[in-house]
This record gives structure tokens, C-alpha cells and sequence, in this order.
């Protein structure tokens, strides 16, 4: 422990620093966000923001190192894909009828899909291993004002709409015909979903972010008598994770993301059983 | 959106003229026509996959007719929705969602500001509310530990908080006991005092007694005086094809008037 006490605070290791504190920051996005995506039932949506956000990443590589524009980072480019896809995926949610779970498979899938293809054509080595699976080492000081920045837009937003998206969650039809703008305000929250995703993906990567946003809701769900509760309960939890996870990774050299998504699968199931004796 | 020659009546609560509905190419409602005159109680029977449903969609504006028109208070049914208070089927809800019930009864309060924040005055609305439906003392229970008459009555509370002056309920009484139906139906006629009642219910039994109209909804909608109620009506309802029924003597759009 003291071992990782020292790493913590040794000037030459920036990056665990980074990774905690950007963690910690982003827990409370993930609790807000993530009882939302739990009590609304979207995580297969919030699944395929994430995926089909290494498009984006890949065109951002691309981009850069190939036409050379500089502005347009890997950063950029997974923001730029995951708001896309929330836009079609709250214009899908119109309609009924249509198949949206085959779409959403598609913009899954074909997400990843056009992301490979842009790393492949970028020359010089790109490890999708990294934004697949998360990699602390990519955690930048910058990164730490976009996950703070993000957190003042989520709190504001909730704090500012809070009832009207416990009614979206709750009973939209109900919402709908007291006159709340429930397509504007589904849009609004995978919106507010795909930045949360794509500010974390660093640390826990594309295919396992998703864990880490719903399995601390999850748990927080089984005893919060409020969703207030249950943010402030999946917030503390998700940070718990990410620390524990963090630590034990360090310690037993082992890959961070991982370790965390493991501790949080973990508790998760524990959280069942538990309640099974009650 | 027909062009029939629309007058405006806001003196009609609810006015159904020559709707027709499908899904796709499945026709569900034919030239369906009534009236609903304020502080009417009519319910709506008929086999399921009959159109009951969505009738109560077309009359809440959540369904456009694909023919005719309905008004509500001489306007149309998305302008309008807010007089509606709207009681759906408590079995839909998620029993996880951690929630109060005096949260559920506040959504009524919805609409009235762009974020929905509540103020004093909506929360004294929701108090009237649960207390109109005698459930005060369970107003920060979780909405999950309530049993399925109280879950009724919370989302009738709900409605209620609203204000409108009309009430659809859709089959509230399905999966309540006969000591809370009894409660319920009393609960009804105090509020049927203020406002139009509609509620969609398969158990005519009850509809007798408590209503004065009731709306046959099977493809066809044919609207009878509850006092007309026969034994074979109800058989024809239920048994055989609706259809069937004998509406030889041919009920005016507004029904049969009461002596």
C-alpha cells in the first residue's frame, strides 16, 4: 500500500495520478449518467455509442497523421462520432416500427468496423489494444479539465432538469402528454451518455465502459429508495471501483481496466446474491 | 386530418367524428363516431385486440387518426392534452424504480415550466391529491412497496395533481380486489362531481351500476345508455362476434338520452 502511496506521489509516474484523479472525477458523470442508462433500461444504446466510438477515434488518427490536420484528434473524432450516433439513435427511438435493434447493431458493429479501417490505413503503429481495453498511459493533464468541464455540464443539466428526466425515466408516454419535450430530452440525455462514455474510455476502454457505467447503478438500484440516492450511491461506488481497481492493478502489475471492470463485476454480483438471502 | 366540416363545440368534452385507425394495412377502428358531453361517466368495453386501447390513444393525441378527427373541447387532442388527466395500466411500471410516491404524484405538476422544477404551490397540489385519494400517510413510501389498489390510486392522484377536467382510466380496476374496487368506484363518483370520466374496463358488472354510458369498442364503436344493458348484450359482448349485436334501433351519435 505505502509502495502505492509512493507511485501516487512520485513526479516521474504523472500518469497514475492522472488516471486516479480523472477516475475519481468521472465517477460522478458515471453515477448520473449511468442510474439513468440503469432505471431507463439503454445500456444495448449506451453499448453502441461506445463502440461505435473507436470510428471516431480511428478517423481522428487518421485525420492527423494522414491529411494532416492537427486539430482533429482521435479526442475530436470520438466525440464528433458519439454525439452522432446518440443523434440517430434518439431519431430511431421516433420510430417505433422500424427495426432498431437491427440498427443499433449496425452502428455498432460498423462503427468498429470504420474505426479499424482508419487505423490500418494510418501509417505508423496505432495499438487499438489501447482504446480497446483502456490504457492509463494515454491520460494527459488536459484530459483532466474535459472530465471536470463534463461533470459541471452533467450536474447543471440534471440539477436544472432533474424532474423532467425522472419523468422521461418514469413514465415518458405521461411526460409526453403533460407537454415535456420528451424527444428533445431523450436526445439530450444520450448526448450527455456518449460524452460521459467517451471521457472514460481511456482508463476502462470501448468494450468495457459500459460495465463501468451501469454495474455501479445497478448496485446502488437494489437499496436506494430515490434516484437522488442512487446517483449519490453509484457515484461513491463507481470512485471505489476505480480506486480499488487502480490500486490493485498497480500492485499486482496487472492491466488497470481490467482489474477495475473485474472488482466492479464483482461487487455486482455479490449486491445479487446478497439480496437473494434477504 | 379530415376536412369534415369542423365546427368547434367546446361545449363537447370529447367529440369522436368519422375515425377510422390502422396499423399498416390492419384496419383497427371504422367510422368511429360519439360525443362525450362534460361530467358524462362512460366506459369502454370489448374484447381485447378490439381497439379499446387505441381509441384512448386517438382521444390523448399519442395516435393521429388515419381518417375523421377527434376534439377535445373543440380543439385538437396534442393542444388539448393537458385537460386531460391520464391513468394508465399501473402493471407497466418497473417495480425497481426507486421512486416516492409523492414523486410519482408530482409528474401531474409536469408541463407548467420549461425545466419542470416544482414550486410550493405544486407540491401543496400533490398533497390535495394524495389526500383526495386517501393516501396522505403513504406520501414518501417507495412507490414499489404499495400494493396494486394503492399503485392505482397513486397514478389516479397523479392525474388528479394535474387538473384537467377530463379522466381516462385504462382497466384500473384489472388487478385490484372487490373490497378496493368498492373504494375505488366511491372514489370515482366524488370526483365524476368535477369531472368527465372515461375508463376502460373489461368487467361489466360494475360498469352497470356506476356509469351512465358505455362505449362497445370492436373495430365498430357503438355507444348505448348503461340502463339498456342486457344480459345479451353482455353475452354478444363477450361471446360471439360484437358486431353481432343488435343495433337495429340505432343509437344516435350522442346515445340514448336518460329519463
Amino acid at each position: 500500500m505505502t509502495e502505492l502511496l509512493h507511485a501516487l506521489l512520485d513526479p516521474d509516474l504523472p500518469f497514475l495520478r492522472y488516471a486516479l484523479i480523472s477516475g475519481l472525477l468521472a465517477s460522478i458523470s458515471f453515477g448520473i449518467i449511468g442510474t439513468f442508462v440503469v432505471v431507463r433500461r439503454i445500456s444495448y444504446i449506451a453499448g453502441a455509442i461506445s463502440h461505435c466510438i473507436l470510428g471516431g477515434i480511428g478517423l481522428g488518427l487518421y485525420m492527423q497523421n494522414v491529411v494532416g490536420v492537427s486539430w482533429f484528434t482521435p479526442m475530436f473524432g470520438a466525440i464528433l462520432v458519439a454525439l452522432l450516433a446518440a443523434g440517430v439513435l434518439a431519431w430511431i427511438s421516433l420510430r417505433a416500427n422500424e427495426r432498431a435493434d437491427a440498427l443499433i447493431g449496425a452502428l455498432w458493429a460498423g462503427g468498429m468496423a470504420i474505426g479499424f479501417m482508419f487505423i490500418a490505413a494510418t501509417p505508423g503503429y496505432f495499438d487499438p489494444m489501447s482504446y480497446l481495453f483502456g490504457n492509463i498511459l494515454l491520460i494527459t493533464k488536459q484530459d483532466l479539465y474535459y472530465v471536470l468541464g463534463l461533470d459541471a455540464v452533467v450536474l447543471i443539466m440534471v440539477t436544472v432538469f432533474y424532474n423532467t428526466f425522472l419523468a422521461l425515466c418514469f413514465d415518458e408516454e405521461f411526460a409526453r402528454l403533460r407537454g415535456v419535450k420528451t424527444h428533445w430530452l431523450y436526445l439530450l440525455l444520450l448526448c450527455l451518455t456518449a460524452l460521459t462514455i467517451v471521457l472514460l474510455v481511456r482508463i476502462v476502454g470501448i468494450i468495457m465502459v459500459i460495465a463501468l457505467l451501469t454495474l455501479p447503478a445497478a448496485i446502488a438500484g437494489r437499496f436506494a429508495c430515490s434516484i437522488r440516492q442512487m446517483m449519490i450511491s453509484a457515484t461513491l461506488l463507481c470512485a471505489f471501483f476505480i480506486m480499488t481497481g487502480l490500486g490493485l492493478s498497480y500492485q499486482l502489475d496487472l492491466p488497470s481496466g481490467s482489474v477495475i471492470i473485474l472488482v466492479a463485476t464483482a461487487f455486482y454480483l455479490v449486491s445479487l446474491v446478497n439480496f437473494r438471502l434477504r | 386530418m379530415g376536412k369534415t366540416s369542423q365546427q368547434r363545440h367546446p361545449a363537447r368534452a370529447i367529440e369522436v367524428s368519422g375515425v377510422h385507425f390502422s396499423y399498416g394495412d390492419i384496419p383497427v377502428l371504422e367510422d368511429v363516431k360519439f360525443v362525450i358531453d362534460p361530467l358524462d361517466s362512460v366506459c369502454i368495453v370489448g374484447p381485447n385486440g378490439g381497439g379499446k386501447t387505441t381509441l384512448i390513444k386517438l382521444i390523448l393525441g399519442l395516435l393521429q387518426p388515419t381518417r375523421g378527427s377527434v376534439r377535445i373541447y373543440g380543439g385538437r387532442p396534442e393542444d388539448e392534452s393537458r385537460r386531460i388527466g391520464y391513468v394508465p395500466q399501473h402493471v407497466q411500471y418497473d417495480p425497481g424504480f426507486p421512486i416516492q410516491v409523492q414523486d410519482v404524484v408530482a409528474m401531474g405538476r409536469l408541463g407548467r415550466s420549461f425545466t419542470g422544477r416544482y414550486t410550493k404551490q405544486d407540491w401543496s397540489e400533490v398533497a390535495a391529491a394524495l389526500e383526495a385519494v386517501q393516501l396522505s400517510r403513504l406520501a414518501g413510501r417507495p412507490f414499489a412497496d404499495l400494493s396494486g389498489g394503492q399503485r392505482q390510486r397513486v397514478l389516479i392522484a397523479r392525474a388528479l395533481a394535474a387538473g384537467g377536467d377530463i379522466l381516462i382510466l385504462d382497466e384500473p380496476t384489472a388487478n385490484i380486489d372487490h373490497e378496493s374496487e368498492q373504494l375505488f368506484f366511491d372514489l370515482l363518483g366524488r370526483l365524476n362531481k368535477k369531472m368527465t370520466i372515461l375508463m376502460v374496463t373489461h368487467e361489466v358488472g360494475f360498469a352497470s351500476t356506476f356509469f351512465k354510458r358505455i362505449i362497445c369498442v370492436n373495430k365498430q364503436v357503438f355507444i348505448h345508455p348503461t340502463s339498456e344493458l342486457t344480459g345479451e348484450l353482455i353475452q354478444n359482448m363477450y361471446g360471439g362476434d360484437l358486431q353481432m349485436i343488435r343495433h337495429d334501433h340505432c343509437c344516435s351519435a350522442k346515445g340514448h338520452d336518460h329519463d
